[in-house]
C-alpha cells in the first residue's frame, strides 16, 4: 500500500512535469512565431522585386529574358559572397540599443559575438550574469554547476522557475537562456568544477566568471585562469553585502609583473573555515547578489569589447586593480578600493609559482583540504544530550527521568537561534538567547570593564532560577552544544546540581521526527 | 592604556576612523564605523603603526572574546583585507605603516556566498 507521502511525491512530480510541459509549449510557440516572422520577412523581400519580376515575365522577349536572368542571378551571387553586412538583419535590431553606444559599436558587437565566456556557478550571481551576457549577444556561454534547483533558490536565482525545481541548474538555465536569445550557443557542464578537469573545461573559453560560493572553488578557478591566461571576474555576496574583483587582467603569463593580480596575490592564505558563512546560514537578499552578478556581466562586456590593440604589451598600463565593495543598506552603497599588483612570490602567478598544469591535472592539489572544513560539533557526552523523541515525551507525557507529569515550569527551554529566526517560528514556552550573545560573553567578566555590567542579563536571569534543568535547542544541533559547554563554564549548572543539555539535531530533527508542520526555512 | 587613563592632550592623540565590513562588525559591538582617538606614540616612544593599532583594537574596542576571528598568529587573520585610506595596506607598508591623524582604516572580511 502506497503511503501518503508517496502519493504526495507523485502528485508533486506530475505537477512539475505538467508545468515543464507548459514551459516547453510556450517555447515552441515562441519558436514557431519567430519562424513565421522570418518567412514573412523573406516573402516581403521577394515581393520587393515585384516590378522587375513583372517586366521579366511579361515585357521582354523569351530568349533575351533568360539571358538577363542568368546575368542577374550571376551578379547576385557575386554580391552575396562577401556578406554586405557583418551582422544578421535581426541582430541589428536586437542589439540596436547597445550598438549605438560609443563603447560598443559594430566592432564591439562583433567581439562579443566571437567571444566565449564560462560562467561557473549558476546561482545568485551566475543567473543574472549569464542572462545579461546572453542578452548582449556573447557568442558562446558555458555553464558549470552540479546542483539541482531548489525552492529556496528561487528568490534570487532568476533563471530558474517554480516548475523546474528538481531539474539541474544548468538545464534549467538553458531553458531560460535559449528562449531569451536563440543566437547564443549555451554549452552545459553539469558537474562541479574539479581540479582534474578544470583545465580541459576552461581551456576553450576566453574569459571566466567566478560565481561560486566556497573558498576552495575560488582558489581552483583562479589558479586555472592563471595557468591558461584567462581574465577572471570574481564576485561574492552575503546578507546585504557584495564584493567584486577583476583578476588576472591583463592575463599575462606567470612571472610577468605587468599582469593583473590573481586571487592568491590578494588572499595568499585561505580564511579559517569557521569564519566562512554560507548564504544558507547567513542569509542573502536577492537584489544584493543580483547587483553583483549584473556587475560581473558589465565587467565582462567591458573587457571583451576592449580594442585588442590596447592589450599589446607596450600598451599594458592597466587601470590599477580594484575591489568594489557594495552594501545594499550602506550610504554610500559602493566603495572602490585599490588593490595590490601581482605578488612577487605568488604561488600561482609569479616566476616562482609552484602551481602547474601537471599538478592540477594529476589531482594532487587538494583545494578542499587547503581551505579546511568545519567538522560537525561533537562537544558533549551522551548524558548531556536528549533526542527530539525523548524531549517530545517530556513535553507531552511523563518525564522519562523523573516519571512526573509535565508542567510548564518543569524546565527551561533555551532557543539560541538569532532573534530574527526565533521570530519566524519557535517552540511554545521557549526563551530566546541568541547564539551571538552567548559566544560574545566573556568567561571572566572583570577583565573586560570595571565600570560595565558584571555579567550579561541572560546569565543572571538563568542564575535566578537555579533549580530547573535547561534544555538548549538551535536550528541544526551545533550551536546548542557549544552553548551548553559555555553555560557550564559560566557556572550555570551550579557545580553539577542542575542538568544542562542540548536537544540533538535541533529544530531540523524536531520537524523531521516530531512535528512535520514546523516551518522549514 | 585603559579607559580610565587621564584625558590625553590633543597633541598626544591621533583622531582616526576605523571601519569594519563583511561581517567583522559583529565582533565590534555591531558597529561598522568607529571614531577613535589613539595615542600618537607607543609606550616605548615609537610612533603608533598599524601593528600597534590592531593590538589596540583587540585590547580596547573588541568586546567579543573570540579574538582569533580577528587576529591569528600575531596579525590580522587570513581572509581580512586591511585598507588604509581605501588602498590595500600592502601598498602602504603593511603593519609598519605609521598612522596619521584623519586616516581611515577599513577592515574587510571576504565574502564567499554566491
Amino acid at each position: 500500500m502506497a503511503s501518503i507521502s508517496v502519493i504526495e511525491t507523485i502528485r508533486k512530480q506530475i505537477a512539475s512535469c505538467e508545468s515543464q510541459l507548459r514551459d516547453l509549449r510556450q517555447q515552441l510557440a515562441e519558436a514557431e512565431h519567430q519562424h513565421q516572422q522570418r518567412e514573412q520577412e523573406r516573402m516581403r523581400q521577394d515581393s520587393s522585386i515585384d516590378p522587375l519580376t513583372h517586366d521579366m515575365s511579361y515585357g521582354i522577349h523569351d530568349d533575351f529574358r533568360s539571358e538577363v536572368f542568368a546575368a542577374l542571378s550571376h551578379t547576385e551571387e557575386d554580391y552575396s559572397a562577401p556578406k554586405r553586412w557583418p551582422l544578421d538583419m535581426s541582430e541589428y535590431k536586437r542589439y540596436g540599443r547597445q550598438l549605438i553606444l560609443s563603447g560598443i559599436g559594430l566592432q564591439g558587437q562583433l567581439r562579443l559575438k566571437n567571444a566565449s565566456v564560462l560562467v561557473i556557478g549558476v546561482g545568485g550571481l551566475g543567473c543574472p550574469a549569464a542572462a545579461y551576457l546572453v542578452g548582449a549577444g556573447v557568442g558562446t556561454i558555458g555553464l558549470v554547476d552540479g546542483d539541482i534547483v531548489e525552492e529556496s533558490n528561487l528568490h534570487r536565482q532568476i533563471l530558474h522557475s517554480t516548475s523546474r525545481v528538481g531539474m539541474s541548474k544548468v538545464d534549467s538555465a538553458r531553458v531560460f537562456l535559449s528562449s531569451l536569445n536563440p543566437n547564443v550557443a549555451v554549452v552545459p557542464h553539469i558537474s562541479r568544477l574539479a581540479p582534474e578537469s578544470a583545465i580541459s573545461v576552461v581551456e576553450s573559453y576566453d574569459m571566466v566568471l567566478d560565481c561560486t560560493d566556497t573558498p576552495a572553488s575560488r582558489y581552483l578557478i583562479s589558479d586555472t585562469c592563471v595557468l591558461l591566461g584567462k581574465p577572471l571576474i570574481s564576485a561574492s555576496a552575503l546578507k546585504l553585502e557584495g564584493q567584486l574583483m577583476t583578476l588576472n587582467n591583463p592575463p599575462l603569463p606567470p612571472g610577468d609583473s605587468r599582469g593583473g593580480p590573481c586571487y592568491r596575490c590578494i588572499f595568499p592564505k585561505p580564511p579559517p573555515p569557521e569564519s566562512v558563512l554560507s548564504c544558507g546560514d547567513g542569509g542573502i537578499l536577492g537584489p544584493v547578489v543580483g547587483v553583483m552578478g549584473v556587475l560581473q556581466a558589465l565587467e565582462a562586456i567591458k573587457v571583451l569589447t576592449k580594442d585588442p590593440g590596447t592589450l599589446a604589451p607596450e600598451h599594458v598600463n592597466p587601470e590599477p586593480p580594484t575591489l568594489l565593495i557594495f552594501n545594499g543598506y550602506g550610504n554610500p552603497m559602493f566603495r572602490s578600493i585599490r588593490l595590490r599588483t601581482r605578488k612577487p612570490r605568488c604561488a600561482a602567478c609569479s616566476s616562482q609559482a609552484s602551481i602547474t598544469s601537471e599538478a592540477l591535472n594529476s589531482g594532487s592539489l587538494d583545494y578542499v583540504q587547503f581551505c579546511g572544513s568545519v567538522s560537525p560539533v561533537d562537544a558533549l557526552s551522551a548524558n548531556e544530550r536528549i533526542s527530539v523523541d525523548n524531549y517530545a515525551k517530556l513535553r507531552s507525557h511523563i518525564n522519562p527521568f523523573t516519571g512526573m507529569e509535565p508542567s510548564k515550569d518543569s524546565h527551561i527551554l533555551v532557543d539560541v537561534r538569532e532573534k530574527v529566526q526565533f521570530g519566524l517560528c519557535s517552540l511554545e514556552g521557549s526563551v530566546n538567547i541568541p547564539f551571538s550573545k552567548v559566544v560574545s560573553t566573556s568567561l571572566n567578566m572583570s577583565n573586560v570593564q570595571t565600570s560595565g555590567p558584571q555579567e550579561p542579563g541572560w546569565v543572571s536571569e538563568l542564575k535566578g532560577i537555579p533549580d530547573r534543568p535547561i534544555f538548549v535547542v538551535c536550528r541544526l544541533g551545533n550551536d546548542s552544544q557549544i552553548t551548553v559547554k559555555k553555560m557550564k563554564e559560566l557556572g550555570l549548572d551550579q557545580g553539577g546540581q542542575r542538568w544542562i543539555g542540548d536537544i540533538k539535531g535541533g529544530l531540523k530533527a524536531w520537524r523531521e521526527k516530531v512535528e512535520p508542520d514546523f516551518p522549514d526555512y | 592604556m585603559s579607559d580610565q587613563a587621564p584625558k590625553m592632550k590633543d597633541e598626544d592623540t591621533l583622531s582616526i576612523t576605523v571601519e569594519f565590513t563583511g561581517g567583522l562588525e559583529m565582533l565590534f559591538s555591531n558597529e561598522r564605523k568607529h571614531s577613535l582617538s589613539i595615542p600618537i606614540r607607543n609606550e616605548d616612544g615609537t610612533r603608533t603603526n598599524m601593528a600597534a593599532l590592531v593590538d589596540y583594537l583587540c585590547q580596547n574596542l573588541m568586546k567579543d572574546p573570540r579574538k582569533d576571528l580577528f587576529i591569528l598568529d600575531g596579525t590580522v587573520r587570513p581572509g581580512i583585507l586591511v585598507l588604509i585610506n581605501d588602498a590595500d595596506w600592502e601598498l602602504e607598508g603593511e603593519d609598519k605603516y605609521e598612522i596619521e591623524s584623519g586616516d581611515n582604516i577599513l577592515f574587510v572580511s571576504t565574502l564567499h556566498g554566491g
